[in-house]
């Protein structure tokens, strides 16, 4: 009885979270977004139009894309998985942060000098040039420095709970904090030439240095842009859609699976290289069995709506969740397909992949962002609602489409020029030059460079709607979505 | 007591430590081998340490984010084969720290480019790459014939290299400073020595300005010896199965 009573008690104290560093990280989320979003359609422009490099050093297609790259993976992506992890964790654990307020700003300031030390250095060249492990070794030891706070911050609150379970978003959270310190050690492993320079050595040589950078590059994808992500749905959709997690024991199942098989995946990126073919296969194998658990935490995601579909019909915020799992749920359809070695070996070196990415980029990832940001801003702000939810649904359907225009042009683009890299004409000689095939490519660039475009625009509609949000002000307005009246939904 | 997953739920430490235990096994099962195994890399003939000109051109490559365009890595296809040559080995790469084998072919591999062109089609290609090829989408690098070749501690990179596992010798080392000058000057009386250290090493005037060594030199040496090491006559690949 007393021991009720005094739990009861510890109900009422008001917690006091730190809202100040969620803030911080929310803006920083759409501030790198939009940077990235921008460096990717430009560099897209680039490729349709080569004059746009601008006979300039600094902006050439090679020095902006590790920029456009890791502005969104790890500026606009981490600062998603920094912001909500962090409002999640506090939430789900009734604590306030580990560490308080110099934590917090420690955290949000030292991965934003990371972001702008990676992005400056790749414009002057600085760069280790292992894929979306460019910065050099000091900014890797930079980033590690924070990684250690970011892990102390988050297991302490977890430490601190008032609640005895861990909530699941936070086991995925968790996993992919532990998971990217092992991989970001693992692969920037470096000597460097001098203390006073920029310029080092990776110690891993050939194809030893290409299976870790694999094994590293694939599971920022598995990690960072999957594990994390999924936190995000494991928080947001069941509170946006106000119905409980689909099944618990699914989330169990497909956690263990998901993060004990992802490892395993990487070598898909090397088929037919000079990388042992007994490696090659494992890594196919494990990325074919990936399928069932990816599937496993989309099914959980969507199904989470059971009893709350006509939401999707009112809700653009809930729209944007649910199409972004259902994109995770394509892009893991898509992955285990192209790691099939026959199938990869018309695939890989082509735009296919990039398409790929980009389904999983911007359809997954920046729509379950999206989502949580509209979440998080009205309720951070302490607003009603959003300024509009007109211009959710604006935003929603023009990235959408932006999506749609990209991925279908990089599946032409990157199947055409697969095709036509192996296709001889009838005296068995092959029928194209390499420049032929890019020549090919042109309106598929094109069309691209536009469906990325849109969803720049897209996300500018975001960044006022929330600038509004911020100031205050709520449009009158009636919204593109009725639900529809209950004597109709009962005639039906 | 039955094994319940509230174990792991409720208490983070056990949770992190099966999470390191499940995320531990196939990173060390796929990457261990690789560096116990002796057959990972195939035993040839011919393959060296980058020369100090050739290295330089390397890092400049790495510098400009070239892999982000070309792969060097040929697949064992036959239209590969045709287009780009024999199929790449383990063993030509052995010395990349990184490798650079690249994941996107948004213009052709270039593991085998070396003697393909001329220095003059390079230098003009890599200053406006329209010049000579019409339709491509090739960013230009006219900055490289501008720019002087810095690289007065390249034995401080040598040496840096060896201490990651580069056979470089102390010789090497030591005249690393007269290497660098001397591949870009066609008539060298130093070539038989650098020849000597760097076996098949091509000395010229890359760039076709001999009165300085620029960036557009040490780029060029270095796309001319790509993938021109091994010599495939002598190569069985049933030998080397992996």
């Amino acid at each position: 009885m007393s021991v009720a009573i005094a739990a009861n008690e510890a109900l009422r104290v008001p917690i006091e979270y730190d809202e100040a560093t969620i803030k911080k990280f929310t803006i920083a989320t759409v501030f790198w977004g939009v940077i990235g979003f921008l460096a990717g359609a430009f560099i897209a422009w680039q490729l349709a139009f080569p004059v746009l490099n601008l006979d300039l050093e600094w902006t050439t297609f090679g020095r902006l894309r590790p920029v456009h790259t890791s502005a969104v993976i790890f500026a606009f992506g981490g600062n998603a998985l920094f912001a909500t992890s962090l409002y999640v964790v506090q939430r789900t654990c009734r604590a306030p942060l580990f560490g308080g307020r110099g934590m917090g700003d420690f955290l949000f300031w030292g991965y934003q000098l990371f972001i702008v030390m990676a992005a400056s250095g790749y414009v002057l060249g600085i760069t280790q040039s292992k894929e979306y492990a460019e910065p050099e070794w000091y900014v890797d030891l930079w980033l590690t420095i924070v990684w250690v706070a970011y892990l102390v911050a988050f297991v302490g609150t977890i430490m601190r709970r008032r609640e005895p379970h861990i909530y699941v978003a936070n086991w995925f959270y968790l996993a992919f904090i532990v998971t990217i310190a092992m991989l970001h050690i693992g692969n920037n492993m470096a000597l460097p030439v001098s203390l006073s320079g920029t310029k080092s050595y990776i110690v891993w040589a050939g194809v030893q240095d290409a299976m870790t950078q694999w094994w590293y590059g694939h599971n920022a994808v598995g990690f960072f842009l999957t594990a994390g992500f999924l936190g995000i749905m494991y928080y947001f959709i069941p509170k946006q859609a106000e119905r409980p997690v689909y099944s618990y024991r699914l989330s169990i199942v497909h956690f263990w699976t998901l993060i004990f098989l992802y490892i395993w995946a990487g070598p898909h990126h090397l088929h037919y290289t000079a990388l042992p073919d007994w490696a090659q296969t494992l890594g196919m194998i494990f990325s074919i069995m990936l399928w069932m658990p990816s599937w496993g935490g989309m099914i959980n995601g969507i199904m989470t709506l059971s009893g709350a579909w006509d939401k999707l019909r009112t809700d653009p915020i809930l729209r944007f969740l649910v199409v972004s799992v259902a994109f995770y749920g394509m892009s893991t359809f898509e992955g285990p397909m192209m790691s099939i070695k026959a199938v990869n070996s018309l695939s890989h070196f082509t735009d296919w992949t990039i398409g790929h990415v980009h389904s999983g980029a911007l359809g997954w990832v920046a729509f379950v962002s999206f989502g949580a940001v509209y979440y998080l801003v009205p309720r951070l702000w302490k607003r009603e609602r959003l300024y509009s939810l007109r211009l959710v649904t604006y935003h929603f359907w023009i990235a959408t489409i932006g999506i749609v225009l990209y991925i279908t042009a990089m599946w032409i683009s990157g199947i055409m020029q697969g095709l036509m890299w192996r296709a001889y004409d009838q005296l068995g000689f092959l029928q194209y030059s390499f420049i032929e095939t890019v020549e090919a490519m042109h309106p598929y660039y094109v069309i691209r460079a536009g469906g990325g475009t849109l969803f720049l625009l897209g996300s500018l509609i975001m960044v006022y709607n929330l600038w509004m949000t911020g100031k205050g002000r709520i449009r009158t307005e009636q919204a593109f979505e009725r639900p529809i009246p209950v004597a109709v939904r009962a005639a039906e | 007591m039955r094994l319940s997953h509230a174990l792991f739920e409720k208490n983070v430490i056990i949770l992190i430590v099966g999470i390191l235990v499940t995320i531990s096994i196939g990173g060390l099962v796929q990457l261990v081998p690789l560096f116990t195994m002796e057959q990972t890399i195939e035993k040839v003939e011919g393959v060296r340490p980058y020369s100090p000109l050739e290295l330089a051109g390397r890092n400049i490559y790495v510098r400009e984010g070239c892999y982000t365009c070309h792969s060097q890595m040929v697949r064992p296809f036959r239209d590969e084969a045709e287009r780009y040559g024999h199929y790449s080995l383990a063993a030509e790469s052995m010395y990349d720290h990184p490798f650079q084998w690249g994941s996107k072919r948004t213009g052709p591999d270039l593991a085998r480019v070396g003697g393909k062109y001329s220095n003059d089609w390079h230098t003009a290609h890599l200053i406006n790459p329209r010049s000579v090829v019409p339709e491509s989408i090739m960013p230009p690098y006219g900055f490289l014939a501008h720019r002087e070749l810095e690289f007065s501690d390249v034995a401080e990179h040598l040496k840096t290299l060896r201490a990651v596992g580069v056979p470089y010798t102390d010789e090497q080392i030591a005249q690393a400073k007269v290497d660098l000058a001397a591949q870009g000057d066609a008539d060298s009386k130093e070539a038989a020595a650098l020849q000597a250290r760097y076996p098949k090493a091509v000395l010229g005037d890359f760039d076709g300005d001999p009165s300085r060594l620029t960036e557009m030199d040490a780029v060029v040496a270095y796309l001319q010896m790509l993938g021109t090491l091994v010599d495939f006559k002598d190569y069985r690949p049933e030998v080397d199965y992996r």
